[in-house]
């Protein structure tokens, strides 16, 4: 990865910050419109759920969630689905059992299987392992703007691939033009239509990449509509006490000020 | 304590004469609580309350961070992702902890330029300035050590490269290095020893946190005039200072709370923003990230370790001096700490008989022109080893210890210093009486900014 942190001040929060960007340059990260986006941002359940199914039907032949336990399917603020159905989609996968020392049918307290054979990364972290926008200059100001895009990066790469290929050492190798260095080892795994939707959602190419970038921001940060939710409470308590202690201070120090303890 | 004279605590009831008799803790932390302070200390002197909420805050997370932390090579990362997705409420207790260092570093930047500009480390301050020092190294050395604890790719690699450093000192390097690693390479043992070490350091700080403490309220604090407190009698010193609490608590605590606003939006809304996405890739030493960076609050020093290459004159002529023992790498890593060290040494360094630098015209534009070298050099400590960075680097470096070692001995003996005031009571009822359009000079001025 062409990837690296710089740190400057940025100028419009007046705060440090530290930023993430191509080295190489030239790959381009488009900036999806996410609902979860933005300090009020929330993920769309019927989307996350249509990307499950995008993840389940054609990433999960090659790449495992290994961090993320199915039972995590049901919480709210995510995927939402009920005990019933969580279930029902864990028998889905096959996990080794150590004390039966064979397979058996997942149930929701297990993870999602790792999957090693295609030699593929794991995607729990993906979309926090990688930035979508840099710079620039190492400012960290596009980060400050339009977030870190890791689910952007994604997406842009799903829906990157220009066809082109070529072959070195025995391997084939595809052209994208989000992929840091252009050339990608994975073959493109969406055409569109690849996958039906139950809620007959598009299931165009454009469609199916922002929904299974959407679950995997999902599967890497489940707990973000939490997160921001003590934040906005903490930001509010903490507002609302700086007025007071201010309020506090100027009384406080109104007769040191007029001099009447000291002239 | 010592110094200011002021009312010390007595004790009233029978039951308080008889603790106080037996152990004066009471007292202590009366004495320590009602120090007079100077009454015209301005903003930049909430960055010890800021420090000391860090500290407990960043020893408090991680006390029930380490609960539910595994130290082991095959474990580590995965322990930090039960955490932020199992554990109640670990998502944020990781992220306050993660933040938390970030917001650490920036406190203990400004308390530090602070001193550097009005002064602080000068006589009779110079052991508060250097037990300040201590506390700065082992929160380098503990941040770094924390940081290496997840397990991600930078942990890995970054710990790879900064013990490399003591690698490069000639003859015992290696030794030394192994001892740091316990082995050859980054493997379990460092992790172990590291986690070790990182519980460890914050109680060594929060130790000579009292010392630091202790330090300066024997001497008294610093204000931005630099003059002293004047201690002849009671009843003057009165009229140069009040108590701590409550007047400086409630304007500090004002402080921290617009901070941690700040802070808690950050931790809320952007937690990684501050991180480097690499590091939610766990370590492989198989696979070397294509650029290792440390964390932003490194970048200045790790700008000077880079600058100097074997390219660099001063380096050649090291290195011929001394026979190669010197080399690139080893000068690199002596540039670094000597960094460091130049900034512990400013007490003996800065000639100028000055304390603050409001009344020294012509170190205001040294200082100013330092705190840019600062930020240029950690936005060049995040930049690739290559031109035209590498010679900027080279020659912000050069600022570095040129201010410290050059232009601080040498403004004391030609700069000509402006009037200060006599007493910090003409200071502060001067800044509070002219600008009101109120004949009578002390009642005016309905401020926004107090204690300023």
């Amino acid at each position: 990865m062409y990837l690296f942190k710089s740190t400057f001040v940025a100028l419009v929060a007046g705060f440090f910050s530290s930023a993430t960007f191509a080295a190489g340059g030239g790959s381009y990260v488009e900036d999806f419109d996410f609902s979860f986006e933005g300090p009020l941002g929330t993920y769309d359940q019927t989307q996350l759920q249509r990307g499950l199914k995008v993840y389940t039907e054609i990433c999960s032949s090659c790449h495992g969630l290994k961090y993320v336990p199915l039972r995590t399917l049901g919480d709210e603020g995510g995927l939402g689905y009920s005990e019933e159905q969580v279930r029902a989609y864990a028998e889905y996968y096959e996990v080794y059992d150590a004390e039966l020392d064979d397979y058996r049918a997942a149930v929701p307290s297990d993870h999602f299987p790792a999957v090693v054979d295609a030699g593929a990364p794991d995607l729990s972290l993906m979309a926090k392992a990688r930035a979508g926008f840099h710079g620039p200059y190492g400012t960290g100001l596009s980060q400050l703007i339009n977030g870190m895009g890791g689910a952007e990066y994604i997406a842009s790469l799903l829906t990157g691939y220009t066809g082109e290929e070529k072959e070195e050492y025995g391997s084939v190798f595809y052209e994208n033009t989000a992929y840091p260095g252009k050339w990608i080892a994975m073959a493109p795994p969406l055409y569109g239509e690849d996958v039906d939707f139950d809620d007959g959602h598009a299931n165009d190419l454009y469609s199916e990449a922002e929904d299974v970038a959407a679950f995997l921001m999902w599967a890497a940060e489940p707990k973000m509509m939490a997160r921001k939710h003590t934040g906005f409470v903490g930001v509010l308590f903490l507002v609302v006490l700086s007025i007071l202690l201010y309020l506090t201070n100027k009384r406080l120090w109104a007769p040191i000020k007029k001099g009447r303890i000291s002239t | 304590m010592a110094g200011i004279p002021h009312d010390h605590y007595e004790p009233k009831t029978k039951g308080a004469k008889w603790l106080s008799s037996r152990l004066p803790i009471v007292g202590l932390l009366y004495d320590t609580i009602m120090i007079p302070t100077p009454k015209n200390l301005n903003w930049m002197w909430i960055w010890g309350i800021v420090l000391t909420f860090c500290l407990a805050l960043q020893i408090i997370t991680g006390i029930v961070l380490v609960m539910h932390y595994t130290p082991h090579v095959d474990m580590a990362f995965a322990s930090v992702e039960h955490i932020m997705r199992n554990v109640n409420g670990g998502h944020m207790i990781r992220y306050l902890h993660q933040n938390g260092a970030s917001l650490f570093f920036i406190a203990v930047y400004a308390h530090i330029f602070r001193g550097l500009y009005y002064g602080s480390y000068k006589a009779p301050r110079e052991i508060t300035w250097i037990i300040g020092m201590l506390i700065y190294l082992l929160m380098m050395g503990t941040a770094f050590m924390g940081y290496v604890l997840p397990w991600g790719q930078m942990s890995f690699w970054g710990a790879t490269v900064i013990t490399g450093l003591f690698g490069a000192i000639p003859f015992i390097g290696e030794p030394i290095q192994t001892l740091l690693l316990g082995g050859p390479a980054v493997d379990n043992a460092t992790l172990n020893r590291f986690f070790s070490l990182h519980y460890l350091f914050p109680f060594l700080i929060a130790g000579l946190v009292i010392v630091h403490i202790w330090a300066f309220h024997t001497t008294g604090n610093n204000n931005p005039t630099g003059v002293e407190v004047r201690r002849t009698s009671k009843a003057e010193a009165e009229k140069d200072t009040v108590s701590f609490w409550p007047y400086f608590v409630i304007k500090d605590l004002f402080a921290l709370a617009v901070l941690l606003a700040v802070f808690f939006a950050i931790v809320g809304f952007m937690p990684n923003y501050l991180g480097h996405p690499d590091n939610y890739i766990e370590a492989n030493p198989l696979s070397t990230p294509a650029h290792i960076v440390p964390e932003w609050y490194f970048l200045p020093f790790y700008a000077i370790l880079r600058a100097f290459t074997a390219e660099v004159w001063v380096v050649q002529f090291a290195s011929f001096i001394t026979g190669g023992i010197i080399d690139a790498k080893f000068f690199g890593v002596l540039a670094m700490f000597g960094a460091i060290i130049v900034l512990a040494l400013a007490p003996w360094l800065d000639t100028s008989n000055v304390r603050s630098g409001r009344y020294r015209p012509m170190l205001k534009w040294w200082f100013g022109i330092l705190i840019f070298d600062f930020f240029a050099l950690m936005w060049l400590g995040a930049m690739p080893a290559e031109e035209p960075y590498a010679t900027l680097s080279l020659i912000a470096s050069a600022y570095w210890f040129g201010y410290f070692l050059i232009i601080l001995p040498l403004l004391g003996i030609i700069e000509k210093p402006n009037a200060q005031p006599t007493t910090i009571e003409e200071d502060f009822n001067n800044k509070y009486s002219k600008d009101g359009g109120n004949s009578d000079g002390f009642y005016s001025k309905p401020d926004a900014t107090p204690a300023e």
